[in-house]
């Protein structure tokens, strides 16, 4: 089911996503001051939607400062390997039937590779600063993206298993009569936090955490590499919203509207529930993150695996 | 993690609040008449430069963005010489004012300053001299004040009695 | 020592000393208005109340003045009493019903002892709702400012002025609560020590009046240890600055040296450092050039052959950097030979002598003085106060013998009455002092010379002495060799000023006749004593030198030879360069003419008449162009770089390393801040100029810092800045710096003095000259000194100007009566003096005055009537 213009798909999914990217920032903004009784942005453009252009204008033009204690190489390469791999992952995402990269039959565990090669851009990162915050900021990364990562994992395979694939379009189509968030409610709730916590969005902004780490991984961090960065991050709320569309929601499949409608709406109410997430939920303490990753999460997605696995197995 | 959906739709319902924000520039906010904006200084009630340069307001200052010269007329009366404040430093914590021992400096609500340059935060003297009593109307250090200048001599200030004569001897 | 409770606490104190004085040596606060360290305790303020209790049961007691209590065994005391307490807050209020409003413009804000106690005792609000009194002030003079108004009535004022200054026209008037302080009728207050009544004064009645000028408040002063450059007696000051401009000098303690008090020259002159005549850019030919462009001139010329001429009046630096730019044998002192060879003779009797040289200290404690031709009151001021002082220390004994401690100021008073310890003046004229002299001799150098000899051979007969005295004379020289054999501390003064070797040498036979006296000398200028040591030829060979160029450095010459001569000396020479901070005639005479720091804007080593070593460091932040000379003549970039090369080039002055800590001194790694913590208008104070704030100025030369940065904690007593701690905020705060009150510094006292102790053995000096007679149509010209106007740098300042004298002859009535108002003296028209302690024969002109600056005196010359 690849797309039959690869080079067509690559440009239109590149281009569609980093615009979005970008528009999040203006939507981030303007929602969090919607639910805490503010304006947000409003004064460049019609409400305020040239303030992305503005901003986009500024971070392009700031100094580009490498400090000179950093480790000037992988200073340069992390937070371009955020990027990447996040970009990578949306190749294997059916937006709609046809509009794909490239339809892998191990679609699944390539995003879950990619997701983990991202983790390094972060952890890179912290440790080519030279600086404790950053330092501090990586470490915390690599522990709960380690963490997280695992259950995250084992809460989709009872989508992988009702679906009898890794392959994303099968995946889809599997839900043709019903949307495996009805089966797999707790694989989806399990998969909601993993993935808040793999893009480190609130409440799980522990390697960021400006009120203790100034910032974390980025603080050295200036100016389009910066950007960088923030780009990443919001390309990450994009492609977990996107999988969780795709896995519990139907992707693009409902009625009367286009599928591309319909995916792009799935998505996008996602990522309003991401924003409003950091909206109301403060950051928890790093060892609280740790046990209920390991002593709740992690428990619950081994008994939503067996359970999936014995009824699948019962009922043929 | 009931409190957590609880906050989560509370948090939503703001939706539907009403906005707090003052559109600034198009509108504009009431500002008390206490309000620490723009530093001024003050005249007295009969026009005369209320700062007696006692220096108090640049000793108080924290970031030390306030510096003055003393000097006195013919007649013993002392003024600052020049006056200068640094507002690119100024934090506006109205220590000054409330330093200063003759209510001749004092914070009004203006906080519309901003510059392009920065030299032009630096306020001298005939940039902070009002013509006015500010805040405190009525209040003349020199009434007070035991020393003699021009209109007012020894023993005429309020609550003094005339200067004795030294010379004499009777109880 | 006793052992005594304050506030149910054991301390030792000294059972010598009152309570008051006892708790503050143990660094405690009481407040206190009357009492003075110097000047003891009268208990008229009543503000240093304690409670005494009789033993460990009373739980009562009785509330006694620290200031009037000694220090007894056992005695049990508390500051903290409710009581107490509550009467000292009383005292204050009482004290403050009269006291104006006007803190704010009082020049005495922020440094004012009746501001910091008040708010120790804790008074805030005033209740009498009645009328103040209220004075007139009065004019007294270019120093002092008058504020009647302010005052508490302590009555220091009049202590200090009448009992411990020896002036008679500041007096209290009036009674109950009107009593005035000041003048009969407006008036120049007459005594040479009336400035320190803006320190003794604890608010601000007695003010500054230059400072007034330019004020500034003591927290915004950037201040440094200075010494003070105005006599040769080296006191210590602290130099302030603020905008780049000295504001104002105030006395530095120093225990050895001035103690609590200056001279009104040494505190008011300071003003020359920023006249209009200052020299603020080099100059070629009298056009301006850059300073590298100057700097490279003098090198070039240097290097083609030059002299060097020194000064007395530049530091020890400063003259060697001139030597080593010349060479050692192309330098030359800037002294005339005849100063030289006094100075010389001093060096050796201090040096090789066995009698030490006294600092100020043992000069005030001197029990029987001799001065040997000297006005020491205009020579060097401040020794003269210290004399006043010896004065008393005889009749002290009668105190002691009444059992009343001798700080209980006005008993001690009451029981000496008029006794006066033994001072003996010989001098040319009337001097300041003779009010208090046992007995006064007016003669010739010559004949005061010869009182001398007679003197010590009336001591040790095997000391030579002048045949043919006459009666009387002889008579004073066995009273005088009687008051110095009984006296357990005697001390000889004398000195260059009458430019006779032979008064020094009579000196030193006195002094050497007698066993365990000490020698105080005089000495011209700030650092004659050092140029001395540098052992450099008189200006007078460098008439025969041979060279392309003179350097000259800080000098003169025109004050130190006649103008003819000078002319003469410069003529020879292709090339002038000047080094000098006021435009002078000599100045006027240089091809490149470089501005050199004054004081106050550089460091430099000088040496005091008694031979102590002190540094003083710079106050202003360095402007460019103006460097001090050493660094202008090249070779150096640090202070340090060049002590170190004087101190191993000359071994007799190795001690100069010693007289402060070197540049690389810390205090716990900090440099010690010469701005106090609270100085304000960092931000603000060159914002006209420029809204990015300047890096403070980096100072290579010393610990010190341009800023306020740094350790706020003791420093040694060389590199103090200015005393201050918590709640005392006046100059009073020295008591918290004393490791005894009126007593040495925790720190230390600054200084190193080089004859502290006496040399080996002696042989008396026996060229003993014949009796002065006088000549018909002929006088000889004697100087008479003058504290305001005889020094050169302190002329230039406007209040001490305003005092100097105007050019005269002073003749004896009687020489005087066949002249008219009026006399002619080497071509020029002069007011005629009339002096009657003068002697007949001897005419005294105004030492360095002009036009008599450039004579070289005593001599002899015709003075006739005006045709």
């Amino acid at each position: 089911m690849t797309s039959p213009y690869p080079i067509l798909a690559i440009l239109g999914i590149l281009v569609v996503v980093m615009t979005l990217a970008a528009g999040l920032i203006w939507l981030e903004r303007r929602l969090l001051a919607l639910w805490q009784d503010r304006y947000g942005p409003n004064r460049v453009g019609p409400f305020g939607l040239l303030q992305v252009l503005a901003d986009m204008i500024k971070i392009f033009f700031k100094e580009d400062w490498i400090p000179p204690f950093a480790d000037k190489v992988v200073f340069v390469i992390a937070p371009a390997i955020i990027v990447g791999t996040v970009l990578m992952s949306f190749a294997v995402l059916p937006i709609a039937p046809g509009i794909i990269v490239s339809d892998l039959n191990i679609g699944l565990l390539f995003i879950l590779g990619m997701s983990s090669i991202g983790v390094y851009s972060v952890v890179l990162a912290g440790w080519a600063s030279d600086n404790k915050y950053s330092l501090l900021g990586g470490l915390r990364a690599a522990a709960q993206m380690l963490s997280y990562e695992v259950f995250m994992g084992l809460a989709l395979m009872g989508v992988v298993l009702l679906a009898g694939s890794f392959q994303l379009s099968e995946i889809v189509s599997a839900q043709r009569r019903v949307w495996f968030v009805v089966p797999q409610f707790a694989g989806f709730i399990l998969f909601l936090i993993a993935g808040v916590a793999e893009t480190r969005r609130l409440p799980f902004d522990l390697p960021e955490a400006e009120s203790e780490l100034i910032a974390g991984f980025h603080s050295e961090y200036s100016g389009m590499k910066f950007g960088l960065f923030f780009v990443g991050e919001y390309l990450g709320v994009i492609l977990i919203s996107s999988l969780i569309t795709i896995l519990f929601f139907g992707g693009w499949m409902g009625p009367v509207l286009p599928p591309i409608i319909w995916f792009v709406l799935k998505m996008m109410f996602f990522i309003c529930f991401f924003i409003l997430l950091r909206a109301a939920l403060p950051r928890p303490r790093f060892d609280q993150l740790m046990s209920w990753g390991w002593k709740v999460m992690l428990p619950l997605a081994l008994a939503n695996l067996l359970i999936t696995g014995a009824v699948a197995l019962a009922w043929g | 993690m009931l409190s957590t959906i609880r906050t989560l739709w509370y948090v939503f319902l703001h939706m539907f609040h009403k906005r707090v924000t003052i559109q600034y520039p198009d509108e504009k906010a009431y500002l008390a008449p206490r309000y620490r904006g723009r530093i001024i200084l003050s005249r007295d009630p009969d026009g005369g430069e209320r700062c007696v340069a006692c220096h108090l307001c640049a000793e108080a200052c924290p970031v030390d963005c306030i510096a003055l010269q003393a000097t006195e007329d013919e007649n013993g009366r002392r003024y600052p010489e020049f006056f200068r404040i640094n507002f690119s430093r100024c934090i506006f914590c109205g220590f000054c004012e409330e330093a200063c021992p003759t209510y001749a400096i004092q914070l009004t609500p203006d906080t519309e300053m901003g510059e392009y340059k920065r030299p032009n935060l630096v306020y001298e003297k005939d940039d902070l001299l009002i013509n006015g009593e500010g805040k405190y109307p009525g209040y003349n250090f020199w009434r007070v004040s035991g020393v003699k200048i021009g209109g007012k001599d020894k023993g005429e200030a309020e609550n003094e009695g005339p200067p004795v004569d030294v010379h004499r001897l009777l109880p | 020592m006793a052992t005594v409770h304050v506030d149910n606490q054991r301390y030792e104190m000294d059972d010598k000393q009152n309570l008051l004085q006892a708790c503050l040596q143990l660094k405690m606060d009481l407040p206190y208005f009357c009492w003075h360290p110097a000047m003891g305790s009268v208990g008229a303020c009543r503000q240093c109340a304690v409670k005494q209790f009789k033993d460990e049961s009373d739980q009562h007691g009785k509330i006694v003045m620290a200031c009037m209590t000694p220090v007894t065994e056992g005695a049990r005391i508390s500051i903290q009493d409710a009581e107490a307490v509550e009467f000292r807050a009383a005292v204050i209020e009482g004290l403050m019903i009269n006291h104006p409003h006007d803190c704010p413009v009082c020049d005495e804000g922020g440094e004012c002892h009746l501001q910091d106690m008040t708010v120790m005792t804790g008074h805030n609000y005033r209740r009498y709702a009645f009328e103040k009194r209220t004075f007139r002030n009065q004019n007294l003079g270019p120093f002092l400012n008058h504020e009647m108004n302010r005052c508490i009535q302590c009555y220091r004022c009049v202590r200090f002025y009448r009992e411990y200054a020896g002036g008679n026209d500041l007096n209290a008037f009036a009674l109950r609560n009107i009593v005035f302080f000041g003048r009969d009728k407006d008036g120049v207050l007459e005594n040479e020590f009336a400035g320190n009544l803006v320190e003794v004064c604890p608010t601000g009645v007695f003010t500054d009046k230059t400072l007034k000028q330019h004020y500034t408040r003591k927290w915004d002063l950037q201040m440094a240890p200075s010494v003070c450059v105005h006599c040769a007696v080296g006191c210590n000051i602290t130099a302030a600055e603020r905008y780049g401009m000295l504001r104002r000098l105030v006395n530095r303690y120093n225990g050895e040296v001035n103690g609590y008090f200056l001279c009104d020259r040494g505190r008011f002159g300071y003003e020359f450092v920023n006249s209009q005549r200052r020299i603020r850019k080099p100059l070629r030919h009298g056009q301006p050039v850059g300073l590298e462009d100057a700097r490279a001139g003098l090198r070039k010329l240097a290097a083609g052959g030059a002299i060097g001429i020194g000064s007395p009046r530049a530091s020890l630096e400063s003259n060697f950097a001139l030597r080593s730019l010349v060479g050692a044998d192309y330098f030359f002192a800037g002294i005339p030979g005849r100063e030289a060879a006094l100075l010389k003779l001093m060096l050796e009797i201090l040096g090789n002598g066995p009698a030490p040289a006294a600092s100020l200290r043992e000069i005030e404690h001197s029990d029987a003085v001799l001065v040997l031709g000297e006005d020491v009151t205009n020579v060097a001021p401040r020794m003269a106060l210290s004399l006043r002082q010896a004065v008393r220390q005889q009749p002290m004994e009668i105190a002691e013998r009444l059992r009343i401690p001798l700080w209980m100021d006005h008993a001690v008073r009451e029981a000496v009455q008029d006794e006066k310890g033994p001072l003996f003046i010989a001098a040319a004229s009337a001097t300041r002092l003779d009010d208090v002299a046992a007995a006064t001799f007016r003669g010739a150098p010559d004949d005061i010379a010869r009182l001398g000899f007679a003197v010590a051979q009336a001591l040790d007969p095997a000391a030579p002495g002048p045949e043919d005295l006459p009666g009387q004379t002889r008579e004073l020289a066995a009273r005088i060799a009687a008051a110095l054999k009984g006296a357990k501390r005697p001390l000889i003064v004398s000195g260059p000023s009458l430019g006779s070797a032979a008064i020094i040498q009579a000196a030193a036979n006195v002094a050497w006749a007698l066993a365990g006296a000490h020698l105080a000398f005089t000495a011209a200028e700030a650092n004659s004593m050092g140029l001395a040591m540098m052992e450099a030829p008189a200006l007078d060979a460098a008439q025969a030198a041979t060279a392309e160029t003179a350097i000259i450095v800080e000098n003169d010459l025109y004050r130190r030879l006649p103008a003819a001569e000078v002319d003469q000396l410069l003529a020879r020479f292709g090339h002038v360069v000047v080094l000098d901070h006021l435009e002078n005639a000599t100045t006027a005479k240089a091809e490149l003419l470089i501005p050199a720091a004054t004081f106050a804007e550089g460091e430099g080593t000088l040496m005091s008449s008694e031979g102590r070593l002190q540094r003083f460091f710079a106050a202003l932040s360095p402007t460019e162009p103006v460097e001090p000379s050493w660094r202008l003549l090249g070779g150096w970039n640090t202070l340090d770089e060049i002590i170190r090369a004087l101190a191993e080039a000359m071994p007799q002055l190795a001690a100069v390393r010693e007289a402060a800590p070197a540049a690389s001194f810390r205090m716990e790694a900090a440099k010690i801040p010469r701005q106090p913590h609270r100085y304000s208008g960092r931000t603000s104070m060159l914002a006209n100029i420029s809204v990015h704030e300047p890096k403070p100025p980096q100072d290579a030369d010393s610990p010190l810092s341009f800023s306020m940065e740094g350790n706020p904690k003791q420093p040694p007593g060389a590199l103090q800045p200015f005393f201050w701690t918590p709640g005392w905020n006046s100059y009073q705060a020295v008591n918290k710096f004393q490791e005894e009150i009126a007593g040495r510094l925790e720190a230390g006292d600054p200084g190193v003095p080089m004859f502290a102790s006496g040399g080996g053995g002696h042989a008396f000096f026996n060229a003993i000259p014949a009796a002065f007679e006088a000549r018909a149509g002929e006088w000889l010209l004697a100087p008479l000194f003058h504290i305001y106007g005889s020094e050169e740098l302190s002329r230039e300042a406007p209040a001490v100007a305003e005092l100097g004298p105007q050019p005269y002859v002073a003749l004896n009535p009687e020489d005087a009566a066949q002249f008219g108002d009026e006399v002619e003296l080497m071509g020029q028209r002069f007011r005629v003096s009339r002096i009657a302690e003068l002697p007949r024969g001897v005419a005294g002109i105004p030492a360095g005055v002009p036009p008599f600056a450039g004579l070289e005196l005593p001599a002899w010359s015709k003075i006739q009537p005006i045709q």
